[in-house]
């Protein structure tokens, strides 16, 4: 099964261990895993401010440079969401365009979703001696139905004790580039998520989408918490985080 | 209302401030998201029970109800003038009058003109958002007719010295118990208290007299009927009945896409509204009121008036938005909203704040007039996932962002800035390099920190956060170097 990995600019240019998580995941599933070269981002942020002329020529880039693939892979609901709910709806007056653009949708898919429902995985790779609390992202949750997956997959990590937050599925305020043009409110919105994922006592807080996760990360931090740590599901599902080894518990070594 | 909708940014600030405001938020976010989930949870499961004891298993699910909600309001708006049509035909056989207003001003006018023809001179009124659109409380006062609010709500604020609401159906919810203590100590004279129902009981005590003394009742309307040619009312205070039957005269201010085809209709849509709103299986009021007072009646009003207002919503019958005009001011978008729920509605400057505020502001009073509405949201669809009739609010926001991006109402600095960025997004080689050398300029600017504390590119992000530092070279990097080509 050939697997081309969307790694998202996010990831590519933040924190590159998401991504090598989760070509180890997808790779001990089984999957011949490429990353084409040439992917940079799949426009969402063109299209959430209103610039649908951009949206359209990144849709029809990535709709380019990723086909031929069994499936398409993201560590990230909302990429995920945008490539498959909303590359149809941009390209539906351009005839040539909307049977590429449904096609690419119908074989994309977030990570532990495809994890789940497509390779059926029943054994991951990853420790974690302590407990995490899973923060939902908003596209996966109510775009694509992401709220078990997860779930299920960290239950299978030795060690892993998931404590639910209250408002586990709220929005953690990021909203892409609302973080920027409404920086306190967004901060303010941040501020009632980190208080909900102290108040469960958990280790970390673990999410499957970055900007939720720089988000959360950046207000913990400015708060004080030092302790508390922010991981990618792919992380910790695959064992590797960002100093390259296994995600723990403890706060700074 | 006088807008102050391009004042939003600004106004955050304050409301972020606001200790008093933030504990009443946090209270009232509680109430109305847990009691709405619990009233879903109770009705799926009361709909399995029924199946089950019915032996079928095609339970009607919550689910299931807002997509019949759904289509039943897309019916109406689908034909919206034939549906107007039919429900002025019958109401004017029951022997109502039925006005038609093209805005705020012909609302006010028509009212004015009604009360004079009736020697009226006092008005008592239940809550209407409409009467807000038409800022009709001030028309009457300088026309010589007193206005007296009789929500227990809307009649705080208006004692308050005429604050507008900040929820379209919880009008004070920005407000303590003790600013309504001490606001009924000074406007009533009376001791000071701060037990609910005795304060209740005060406000019913001073509403009394007007309820006796007016001469025109004036109420908003929750639905149409066409087929009866009536009004259904949907409240929680008695004052709703006391406004449309004691007056010899009652005024039914409403939108034009308040319609309902049936009174079956109205059933499904009372399923809906109640538990959408308040987590209620159904209001403690629920009126219809259809023609004026028989010979046989013992009360009602001898004269009654529809006032049907457009004031922008045939605009929105043009496809984009035209999914709007299915709202049936339920609230629950502006309960799940976490920007409403940080801020409170009167940030949003106008009549309806939340999700729905922000694409109705626009498109009623101009899109140049609320440039931050549509951009306040993180789209995270929480106000769609609850609506009773399944209005999908990110999308027309993010169609209100496109209108401001095709009219160049956008400021320059973000027109260039989203321009360089596509621009590199579709030159892979020159994207790469660029996203390895920003790496390296955050990884500076965290100086050997994890995260980085002021980020003069977007001083936005550090105001209230971190910005987490990167790890290094960029994921695309490290696979060439670690996997080779």
């Amino acid at each position: 099964m050939r697997v081309a990995l969307f790694v998202t600019c996010l990831v590519d240019l933040m924190r590159p261990s998401i991504g090598f998580a989760t070509a180890r995941l997808l790779e001990e599933a089984g999957c011949e895993l490429v990353v084409p070269e040439t992917q940079t981002c799949c426009g969402q942020p063109a299209y959430s401010s209103g610039n649908r002329a951009a949206a359209r020529q990144l849709a029809k880039k990535v709709i380019g440079e990723f086909a031929g693939f069994d499936y398409v892979v993201a560590p990230s609901g909302s990429c995920a969401e945008h490539i498959r709910n909303a590359y149809p709806l941009l390209l539906a007056d351009e005839a040539d365009w909307l049977p590429r653009a449904q096609e690419l949708a119908a074989r994309t898919f977030e990570l532990t979703d495809f994890l789940v429902n497509v390779l059926h995985v029943d054994k991951v790779p990853g420790r974690f001696a302590g407990s995490v609390t899973y923060h939902d992202s908003c596209s996966g949750l109510r775009g694509l139905g992401i709220r078990e997956q997860p779930r299920a997959l960290l239950a299978q990590v030795p060690g892993l004790e998931l404590r639910e937050m209250a408002g586990a599925e709220e929005c953690c305020g990021f909203g892409g580039a609302f973080s920027v043009k409404f920086g306190e409110l967004s901060a303010a919105i941040a501020a009632r998520k980190c208080g909900n994922l102290r108040a469960s006592g958990a280790d970390a807080v673990v999410g499957g989408d970055l900007g939720c996760l720089l988000n959360i990360e950046g207000r913990l931090r400015r708060e004080g918490d030092l302790k508390t740590r922010v991981l990618h599901v792919a992380e910790v599902l695959a064992g590797v985080d960002g100093d390259g080894e296994a995600p723990h518990a403890g706060g700074a070594n | 209302m006088r807008q102050q909708s391009m004042h939003f940014a600004a106004r955050v600030g304050d409301r972020l401030a606001d200790v008093k405001l933030q504990a009443n938020l946090k209270k009232a976010k509680g109430k109305f998201v847990d009691m709405r989930a619990a009233a879903v949870r109770e009705f799926d499961a009361d709909a399995a029970a029924c199946a089950a004891a019915a032996g079928r298993d095609d339970a009607v699910t919550f689910a299931a109800l807002r997509d019949a909600g759904a289509a039943i309001r897309s019916k109406v708006i689908d034909d919206l003038d034939l549906w107007l049509e039919i429900f002025e035909a019958k109401a004017k056989a029951s022997g109502a009058t039925v006005l038609w207003a093209r805005n705020g001003e012909e609302v006010c006018a028509h009212t004015i003109e009604i009360a004079r023809r009736h020697g009226i001179s006092k008005a008592i009124k239940s809550k209407s958002m409409l009467s807000e659109e038409a800022d009709l409380n001030a028309a009457l006062s300088a026309a010589g007719v007193q206005p007296v609010e009789t929500d227990l709500g809307e009649y705080i604020l208006q004692i308050a010295g005429n604050e507008p609401p900040s929820h379209i159906i919880a009008p004070v919810i920005h407000k303590t118990l003790d600013e309504v203590a001490d606001l009924f100590a000074r406007e009533h004279g009376k001791p000071r208290k701060t037990d609910i129902p005795a304060l209740t009981r005060e406000a019913r005590e001073a509403l009394r007299a007007h309820f006796l003394s007016a001469g025109m009742g004036i109420s908003g309307g929750n639905f149409l009927i066409a087929e009866t040619g009536g009004v259904a009312l949907v409240t929680n205070e008695g004052n709703g009945r006391m406004v449309t039957t004691l007056p010899n005269v009652h005024v039914v201010i409403t939108g034009i896409e308040k319609i309902l085809p049936t009174l079956e209709d109205l059933a499904t849509l009372l399923r809906l509204l109640p538990r959408s709103a308040t987590g209620q299986t159904i209001s403690n009021y629920v009126s219809l009121l259809t023609g004026t007072k028989g010979a046989a009646d013992p009360d009602g009003p001898e004269h009654l008036y529809f006032i049907l207002v457009d004031n922008g919503r045939s605009s929105l019958l043009e496809d984009d938005f035209r999914a709007m005009l299915r709202c049936i001011r339920c609230g629950a978008c502006m309960n799940h909203c976490p920007v409403y729920q940080t801020i409170g509605g009167h940030a949003y400057g106008w009549v309806y704040p939340g999700p729905m505020g922000s694409v109705l502001t626009p498109l009623f009073t101009g899109i140049e007039r609320a440039l931050d509405l549509p951009q306040a949201s993180t789209l995270c669809n929480q106000c769609g996932s609850v609506c009773p009739v399944k209005i999908p609010l990110p999308q027309l926001l993010r169609t209100l962002r496109e209108r401001q991006v095709t009219r160049q109402l956008r400021p320059r600095s973000e027109r260039f800035g989203l321009k360089v960025w596509a621009w590199l997004a579709q030159r892979p080689a020159l994207y790469a390099r660029a996203a390895s050398y920003f790496a390296r300029y955050l990884g500076w600017l965290a100086g050997g920190e994890d995260r980085i504390r002021v980020f003069a590119l977007a001083p936005q992000w550090t105001a209230g956060r971190d910005l987490p530092a990167p790890q290094g070279k960029t994921f695309r990097e490290r696979w060439a170097a670690e996997r080779g080509r």
